[in-house]
């Protein structure tokens, strides 16, 4: 199913799951993957039927709200145009966040205190 | 504290019931996500940019160790082992599967906590000074009053359908520290000549993308009439709020188009008809809340002076410091305030681990009769502390990440989750006040400047609160890019100002440098080190920080 963009921005398909809202991104054998290198990089002509795949599986209860990103391709791998969208697709926040801060704070007040 | 009765703990229940079965039905596909969302919503779940979000309510800000430990074992259990508390004094849990939220609910029913109306179009969360029941300033303590505004507002049927959001705000003391004139409604409580109880009455007041003043229309209203004048306040706006456009239906925009004299005339004719009614608060019932807020029965006078404390601090500068940022007088001899400070050097405003809401959980029944208490700036309070008893907290803070001596000062920062976590985001906050926290983060420097409030907000809708910040930052998208807006001159307090912009915004790299181009402008032009940022700002306008930002006054 896979295809090399063609013209005009590249596309992936992402959605958050109905059950644990994490994000997803439609993958190359119609399922849904957390990580946006498995994502089907779609062209301008399969988009359509990308997003109406989406809607089918939105009414399965699988994802909620299906919509397409631009992405930049290298090397294959998809990277997201705008911000919110890397932020989405980096599955967190761009900055560490709780048992993670505490240390990294920790290790930075015991430099301090030396 | 206020304890749950049968019937609060029914309603708590029958409502997760309730939600359980909705989530169950649209996990099933009986109902799709347009039915869902607004259910989802009334039960504080939202579905933001990484997954949903839970949002829960702690009404006034006042909760109980038990409550906390029960926060601390969701966020192990059901989360990723952290908690955000808000500028509403609610805290968010950022990762809750769906299917779990039933449990978390059910869990948080069984210490008398909830979600309802943390979202949706209704009367949210009444939020309250953080430093109710125990100010040495303090007037009345309002949270009496804020239990019987939760009590009435709580599924009340002509108040679920509002053209937007409604927030209320209650103080007790002349000194501001809940924010009540940026709130649709904002109430003082105090005391006229004959020792009676009553409000003045604000309303109008908000933030988001049009900010404004709330206007007073009541000077002093009685005590038992609280509820029947909200509801005649609720009830025009229910009436004549705009429905026609979600950006001009919060009561602000009512009041600023009417007219506050019409509102108010209008008011006071609804309220002329209803003030008898049931709404009418009897003494008895009055008093009878208000039992529930009685300080702790063991806590009693004692010496003003502590020796064991004044002893630690003359051989701890780091305790020394921390009494002096940190510590605020009680009402009762020998005690004291102590706020946590959830704002160390380099980390996210408003977040505490699970391990540290136990900590804290553990130290305020070791140290503060079991009482905590959230600010609307995201920090915690244990309210009633001896003040020989510092020394052994401030430690135990300090050991754990929460000893920070920065309460009002320029790196007690607020900031909203922004573009990290939020699908309304259009910029980045947190990060920003990471970096000012550490430019800043010296503690001399900090105490040099003195205070400082510094607000960010992640877009428009400013849940951090920039309209109010002495600096307040405001995070845009522009041309694809984070570029952030400075407003000087903001102030959430009883001289409740509404920041002004300074001038064209900065990118993620310049914005850090630019607030200390105004740091160092103010230390250079202040009258006297007691003059603080604000007051500086007040009597010099803009010109001089513009030209330092700009080159151009």
């Amino acid at each position: 199913m896979f295809k090399a963009a063609t013209s005009g921005p590249a596309k992936v398909v992402t959605a958050n799951r109905l059950d644990s809202g994490l994000v997803v991104f439609l993958d190359p054998n119609g399922g849904w993957a957390l990580d946006i290198a498995e994502a089907r990089i779609l062209d301008d002509e399969e988009l359509d039927d990308a997003l109406a795949y989406g809607k089918e599986q939105d009414d399965a209860r699988i994802i909620l709200d299906a919509y397409a990103i631009d992405v930049e391709v290298t090397d294959g791998l998809a990277v997201p145009v705008r911000l919110r969208e890397r932020i989405r697709a980096e599955r967190g926040p761009t900055i560490d966040y709780g048992e993670a801060e505490r240390q990294r704070l920790a290790g930075g007040q015991a430099e301090a205190g030396e | 504290m206020y304890r749950y009765d049968e019937f609060d703990q029914e309603f708590v229940t029958e409502r997760v019931a309730q939600f359980r079965g909705q989530v169950a039905r649209r996990l099933s596909g009986e109902l799709t996500e347009d039915q869902f969302r607004p259910l989802r919503l009334m039960n504080g779940v939202y579905l933001q940019l990484h997954a949903y979000m839970l949002r829960i309510a702690i009404p006034y800000g006042t909760l109980n160790a038990e409550q906390m430990r029960m926060l601390a074992f969701i966020a192990r259990k059901y989360d990723r082992g952290y908690g955000h508390f808000t500028t509403r004094q609610n805290l968010q849990f950022h990762w809750p599967a769906l299917k779990d939220v039933p449990d978390i609910l059910d869990h948080l029913s069984r210490v008398e906590m909830h979600s309802i109306q943390t979202s949706g179009n209704c009367i949210r969360n009444v939020t309250a000074d953080q430093f109710s029941g125990a100010a040495a300033d303090e007037i009345v303590d309002p949270r009496p009053y804020a239990e019987i505004l939760r009590q009435w507002s709580s599924l009340h049927p002509e108040f679920v359908f509002l053209p937007r959001k409604f927030k209320i705000a209650v103080t007790g003391a002349e000194r501001d520290r809940a924010a009540v004139q940026v709130h649709d409604i904002g109430l003082q409580a105090r005391r006229d000549a004959n020792g009676r109880v009553g409000f003045a009455v604000f309303v109008g007041g908000g933030l988001g993308r049009t900010p404004m003043i709330a206007h007073k229309i009541n000077d002093f209203l009685p005590e038992e009439h609280l509820l029947s004048y909200c509801e005649a306040i609720l009830r025009v706006y229910n009436l004549f709020g705009r429905r026609d456009n979600k950006f001009k239906a919060r009561i602000k925009i009512l009041v600023h188009e009417t007219g506050a004299e019409e509102i108010k005339r209008q008011v006071d004719a609804e309220w002329e008809r209803i003030r008898h009614s049931a709404l009418a608060l009897p003494d008895e019932e009055i008093r009878r809340i208000r039992d529930y807020f009685a300080l702790p029965a063991d806590l009693r006078p004692r010496p003003a002076e502590s020796i064991v404390l004044n002893r630690a601090r003359a051989g701890d500068a780091g305790l020394d410091a921390w009494v002096v940022q940190n510590v605020v007088p009680h009402k009762v001899s020998g005690h004291a305030i102590a706020t946590i400070s959830l704002k160390p050097i380099g980390g996210t405003p408003g977040d505490a681990t699970a391990e540290q809401l136990e900590l804290i959980a553990d130290l305020a029944e070791r140290y503060s009769h079991g009482e905590i208490r959230v600010s609307h700036e995201q920090n915690l309070v244990l309210p009633h502390v001896a003040l020989d008893d510092l020394p052994a907290l401030y430690e135990a803070l300090e050991r754990n990440g929460l000893g920070t001596a920065n309460a009002g000062l320029v790196t007690d920062i607020i900031a909203c989750p922004g573009l990290d976590y939020c699908a309304l985001a259009n910029a980045r906050s947190i990060p920003i006040a990471q970096r000012i926290s550490e430019r800043f983060g010296d503690h001399a420097r900090q105490a040099e400047i003195g205070e400082l409030k510094i607000k960010i907000s992640g877009c428009i809708n400013a849940c951090g609160h920039h309209h109010v910040g002495h600096i307040g930052i405001l995070g845009v998208e522009k041309k694809g890019e984070e570029f952030y807006q400075i407003t000087l001159g903001g102030s959430g307090d009883e001289n409740t100002s509404i920041g002004e912009i300074i001038g064209k915004g900065f990118s993620s790299d310049e914005v850090v440098d630019a607030i200390e181009t105004l740091v160092d402008t103010y230390l250079a032009r202040r009258d006297t080190p007691d003059e603080d940022f604000l007051a500086a700002y007040r009597r010099l306008g803009q010109a001089p920080f513009k030209e330092a930002l700009y080159g151009t006054a």
